[in-house]
């Protein structure tokens, strides 16, 4: 697993895929922090990364589904993957690898955004004057968001051997599983259920883990999205078997 | 033996791609794989190699179950597969180590050393996949699959697409390799048969049509090479199907 994980770990390095992308998340999020006065941080007058948290889900949803499409779909594509799965490795290695690989992409994304934190701090009327707690679970919070997201996009990225397709699924998928089940919640003759779908939804045990309060059930739901994601893109893999 | 087939059968749909095919494979001898195209050739090598599995029938490989003990049969072949794909954007030498890694193979950097003096590949070691010619690409693809040393080489179509020059090279290093492993190599190259191989399977629309050592088979025919017995063995079985 080691050996997949590094060996796509470079090659997104050794091409542009991961610092255009990477960079141009940060530079949209910049403009949306700093600059877009309907979500600036400065206009809004508290110090706080309210703002930043709401955004990034949303920004998350296009940059990871790029960074994870051409995971598996170019493997196909090209046929390398016959390559790969007559090696001795199991299907699990090779998923985890690449999981692992894109999970750290989206870390290299988070990472830079530990500046806006410290940028607010220093900005508080009183130096300090920031919930440090809260954007300590929230940073875990995106990170469970985006381990979800890339599952989501190992998985689209498994199912064709298109890369685009597979970016637009994830992309629909993502957007779907984070806000759609909220949304699904309202439509009236659903009303019954929906705490049901409330809770099926990443937003509700995103904004939970935001608060601040890392709760075990919020932390499996999210090691459970991903197994279940995993597990059916393994399924996917070993489909040329059946 | 090292590579033992028993009725192994390949159905794709209603479409029978490998129909009940038997045969052994030992080393030091190198076995050609001949038919025309569709007959099967590669479906079988891919069974081989663990990438598909079979409908009915069941192979080993160095006595390890093709279906039940994949990981082993993995670990102990080397396959290049028909189109020869590789990761276009890496390195040859890049490639070869990370192939290398899979294995654990203890001391990597000289056996990729060795593996790359074998195949030709030193002026070409430090220039990306992508921009090697197709004769070079393949001389990788036949690196990376002996890499690790394996018992067995399953080879579909190694000579495709080389010039006179390089064929004459990759027939010898073949042959070198042959000595000790266990070869499987298919072609539509008769005189490639005629200068490599030992033994000789000629399969057509999923059956084996002939299977013998290369001078049993002219003997038995009655011909110096091999190409007249192919388009009969080949063509009788058309005309047959078609009455």
């Amino acid at each position: 697993m080691l050996t997949i994980y590094k060996k796509e770990l470079y090659s997104y390095l050794s091409s542009l895929v991961a610092y255009i992308t990477i960079g141009i998340f940060l530079i949209v999020l910049g403009l949306f922090l700093w600059v877009f006065p309907d979500t600036s941080i400065l206009e809004y007058g508290y110090a706080g990364l309210d703002s930043l948290f709401n955004t990034v889900p949303y920004l998350f949803m296009f940059l990871i589904p790029a960074i994870t499409m051409r995971s598996l779909s170019e493997e196909k594509k090209e046929g390398t993957f016959e390559l790969l799965a007559t090696r001795p490795l199991t299907d699990w290695q090779i998923i985890g690898g690449k999981y692992l690989a894109c999970l750290t992409l989206v870390l290299f994304a988070l990472i830079p955004t530990l500046i806006y934190y410290i940028s607010v701090y220093q900005l508080g009327a009183v130096i300090g004057n920031i919930d440090t707690g809260a954007v300590i679970g929230s940073y875990i919070g995106l990170f469970l968001l985006g381990a979800a997201f890339v599952a989501i996009g190992i998985f689209a990225s498994s199912l064709t051997k298109n890369q685009i397709i597979a970016f637009a699924i994830a992309v629909f998928l993502s957007f779907f599983a984070f806000s759609g089940f909220d949304s699904a919640s309202q439509i009236l003759s659903l009303q019954r259920f929906d705490n049901i779908l409330i809770n099926i939804g990443i937003n509700e045990h995103y904004q939970s883990i935001s608060r601040g309060v890392l709760d075990s059930r919020d932390l499996i739901y999210f090691l459970s999205f991903i197994t279940v994601f995993l597990l059916i893109t393994k399924t996917i893999l070993g489909g040329r078997k059946w | 033996m090292s590579i033992k087939v028993k009725a192994l059968s390949k159905t794709y749909g209603t479409q029978k791609a490998v129909d009940q095919i038997t045969f052994e494979a030992s080393p030091g001898r190198i076995l050609g794989f001949l038919g025309p195209n569709g007959a099967g050739k590669s479906t079988t090598m891919k069974m081989l190699t663990c990438y598909l599995p079979q409908t009915a029938g069941e192979a080993t490989v160095c006595g390890f179950n093709i279906a039940s003990q994949s990981l082993e049969v993995r670990k102990r072949i080397g396959y290049l597969p028909e189109s020869n794909p590789l990761y276009q954007e890496m390195y040859v030498k890049e490639f070869l180590y990370f192939v290398a890694h899979i294995y654990h193979i203890s001391n990597i950097k000289e056996r990729v050393n060795e593996v790359i003096l074998a195949t030709g590949l030193v002026k070409e070691q430090h220039k990306k996949i992508g921009e090697l010619s197709k004769g070079y690409k393949q001389r990788v693809g036949l690196a990376q699959a002996i890499i690790h040393n394996p018992e067995v080489l399953i080879l579909d179509e190694p000579t495709s697409g080389l010039d006179p020059n390089q064929l004459i090279e990759i027939r010898k290093l073949i042959k070198e390799l042959g000595k000790t492993k266990t070869v499987i190599l298919s072609t539509h190259i008769m005189q490639e048969v005629e200068a490599i191989c030992d033994d000789v399977i000629i399969i057509n629309k999923g059956k084996i049509v002939a299977n013998d050592s290369l001078e049993n088979l002219l003997v038995k025919h009655n011909e110096k090479s091999l190409e007249p017995i192919f388009v009969k063995l080949t063509k009788e079985l058309k005309v047959e199907s078609e009455m």
